[in-house]
């Protein structure tokens, strides 16, 4: 297929919820192997967005095109059947159930035949620790529970899953914001994996630090509009960050602190 | 490997020192394999249970027929415990089981003697009528986003109810309906709900002077009473579904959480809606099998063995907060009551005693599972 053709396209999207206006024309585009940074503060609508892209919500109008072609999504579903997999920055794991009942849970592979039938674990098994291998996650067990890994761990885990069950583009909700250092660079470093792979990633963030890291192009929200969209090489990080921020008022507070913000 | 380091004695402390460290991760691995299982709770406490009355009470109780009388009671409330333990995992309780007994007796009986119905469709219709107010029970929970503790309660007064009123509108006036028994007739499908099973097999035993045997050849305990083989059956089942299907990974994660359940693809709602309508048509087994064992229903059946059934899941190791638990378990809670119910009466203990231990045993079973789930989940 061309490589010319996004992999997901929106136009003009609008967002509608009664009276109040969620997103009032966002565009964007994500290619094969790139790394779409959505930056925006609190309130900018990247949460609709997000939702809008991975079919919990319905535009009220404007252009979504998969590959080109022109798609309406009815439930999160019909998104994952189109190849966009979505890592919620919370909500992807069960702490309670080993790293093997996650890494399936709602795909389960089964073999034998009706009343009999029966998820073949020991498939899974030998999957899920090949897949935490290739990432970098010592996995001793794929029974322990997922509440033994470590916030990086389980974000790491999700993406995996993700990639595994044959994602073309993978949105990633803040995988980064609850995280330290640590965990925050391994994870930036296995967004990076999934990009060579040719995958592409919306990853969405308000630390512009991370965004830089391992962002191509940065696209702003701010007030459920589009502010731009910037390649890497055209912009500064602290551009980036006053962009974000909608401008003065950060620099003044920036100024005020020494420069820290 | 200790031994090939050791003549190099300038290398060898680091290596042992790094040996030793594996050894203690591999340790610990190895007792959290074990604490990792949910039953273990209820297995330790089945045997300090076994140990307790085998040093305090009368030689008889663990003969053969001691033994069937501690597992009767034990099956009629371990089939309720081990869908509630089910439901529990999937997130959410049923506190109506011990009425669902009482109403789906009321109508069994209703059907069996006043419609005259063949035993098989009045226990088909039954089971039916269950898992519909099962799944009226669950859609309520589901769309009102209402606990289920609350729900539940409502329908524990509901049913416990409408059993009453029903039973002497039935009988008119009478709490208690006689002659099912005789509406049911014999047959085969009466065997499956009554009665004793694999009685050839104590015949040939006695037979062979393998069990006791009265002095004219008959066997004294004449087989297994057939709700101790479904008691049996439905854990052996439920533990199969939680442990290896599809179904059973869905209700993990409905427990667990399930809103990324939902985010995963599992049809959550259709999850727990299954589990109430499994837990009210294992309420109807119950009923039908009490019921026609004693050829008669009552208003009081089935009265506070929600409570009871609820005590062996946790006691089984299930928690509270759902998204963790076993069947099995739930089996060895049920076990532990019986035990305990029976076996005062072996000992010289007032048997009222019994409802002290209960209390005692679920505050023991809930910090324990509390210590286990902190260690399994890594909690800090």
């Amino acid at each position: 297929m061309d490589s010319q053709v996004p992999l997901i396209e929106i136009r003009n999207l609008v967002k509608h919820f009664g009276s109040v206006i969620a997103l009032s024309g966002v565009s964007l585009s994500v290619h094969r192997g790139e790394v779409m940074c959505l930056l925006g503060d609190n309130g900018a609508g990247k949460s609709t967005l997000i939702k809008t892209l991975a079919g919990v919500h319905r535009p009220t109008s404007g252009d979504f095109l998969v590959e080109g072609k022109p798609v309406s999504f009815a439930s999160p579903r019909d998104a994952l059947d189109a190849g966009i997999a979505t890592v919620y920055q919370d909500l992807a794991m069960i702490p309670l159930m080993s790293v093997t009942r996650n890494f399936f849970m709602g795909r389960e592979p089964v073999k034998g035949v009706w009343p009999f039938r029966r998820v073949d674990f020991d498939h899974c098994d030998e999957v899920t620790r090949e897949e935490m291998h290739r990432i970098g996650i010592d996995v001793r067990d794929p029974h322990q529970a997922v509440g033994t890994l470590s916030g990086g761990e389980r974000q790491c885990v999700a993406i995996a899953r993700a990639v595994y069950f044959g994602a073309k583009v993978l949105i990633l909700d803040e995988p980064t914001s609850a995280l330290g250092v640590a965990q925050t660079s391994m994870v930036l470093k296995y967004i990076h994996q999934v990009r060579q792979k040719g995958l592409g990633v919306i990853f969405i963030t308000h630390n512009v630090r991370h965004a830089y890291a391992v962002g191509d192009r940065f696209t702003v929200l701010n007030r459920g509009k589009t502010l731009g969209t910037y390649e890497k090489s055209g912009i500064q990080i602290d551009e980036l960050q006053n962009l974000m921020a909608g401008g003065k008022e950060l620099q003044a507070v920036s100024a005020e602190l020494g420069g820290m913000v | 490997m200790v031994n090939t380091t050791q003549p190099t004695a300038d290398l060898s402390p680091p290596p042992t020192v790094k040996q030793i460290q594996d050894e203690r991760l591999r340790d610990v691995s190895l007792v959290t394999k074990i604490m990792r299982r949910p039953e273990l709770g209820a297995l330790a406490g089945l045997i300090l249970v076994a140990i307790f009355f085998v040093s305090t009470a009368d030689a008889s109780m663990f003969t053969l027929a001691g033994i069937m009388n501690i597992l009767s009671p034990a099956a009629q409330l371990g089939i309720l415990a081990i869908a509630a333990a089910l439901l529990m995992i999937g997130g959410e309780f049923d506190l109506s089981i011990g009425s669902m007994v009482a109403f789906t007796g009321l109508i069994f009986g209703a059907f069996l003697t006043l419609n005259s119905w063949p035993l098989l469709l009045a226990i088909a219709a039954t089971f039916v009528v269950a898992a519909l107010l099962g799944g009226l029970n669950g859609q309520i929970v589901i769309r009102s986003r209402l606990p289920s503790f609350i729900v539940t309660l409502a329908f524990l007064f509901i049913l416990r109810g409408l059993s009453l009123v029903g039973l002497k509108w039935a009988t008119g006036g009478s709490t208690q309906m006689r002659g099912i028994g005789d509406q049911a007739g014999e047959g085969i499908i009466r065997e499956l709900f009554s009665g004793v099973a694999f009685e050839g097999v104590f015949a040939w035993l006695a037979a062979n002077d393998l069990i006791g045997k009265f002095p004219n050849g008959t066997p004294t305990v004449t087989g297994v009473p057939v709700s101790i083989v479904w008691f049996v059956g439905f854990a052996l089942l439920a533990t199969w579904v939680l442990l290896r299907t599809r179904a059973g990974n869905w209700i993990f994660a409905a427990g667990g959480d399930p809103n990324a359940a939902r985010n995963s693809g599992v049809p959550v709602d259709r999850v727990k809606t299954a589990l109430f309508m499994l837990t009210a048509v294992a309420a109807a087994l119950v009923a039908v099998l009490t019921v026609l064992d004693a050829g008669s229903t009552d208003a009081r059946r089935g009265f506070q063995k929600e409570f009871e059934a609820i005590i062996a899941a946790v006691i089984g190791g299930c928690l509270l907060t759902g998204g963790y638990g076993s069947a099995i378990g739930a089996f060895f809670g049920a076990i532990i009551f019986g035990m305990v119910s029976i076996g005062l009466t072996y000992t010289r203990f007032d048997s009222d005693w019994f409802q002290v231990f209960l209390g005692a045993m679920l505050l023991l079973a809930v910090l324990f599972n509390n210590f286990i789930r902190r260690k399994v989940t890594g909690e800090r």
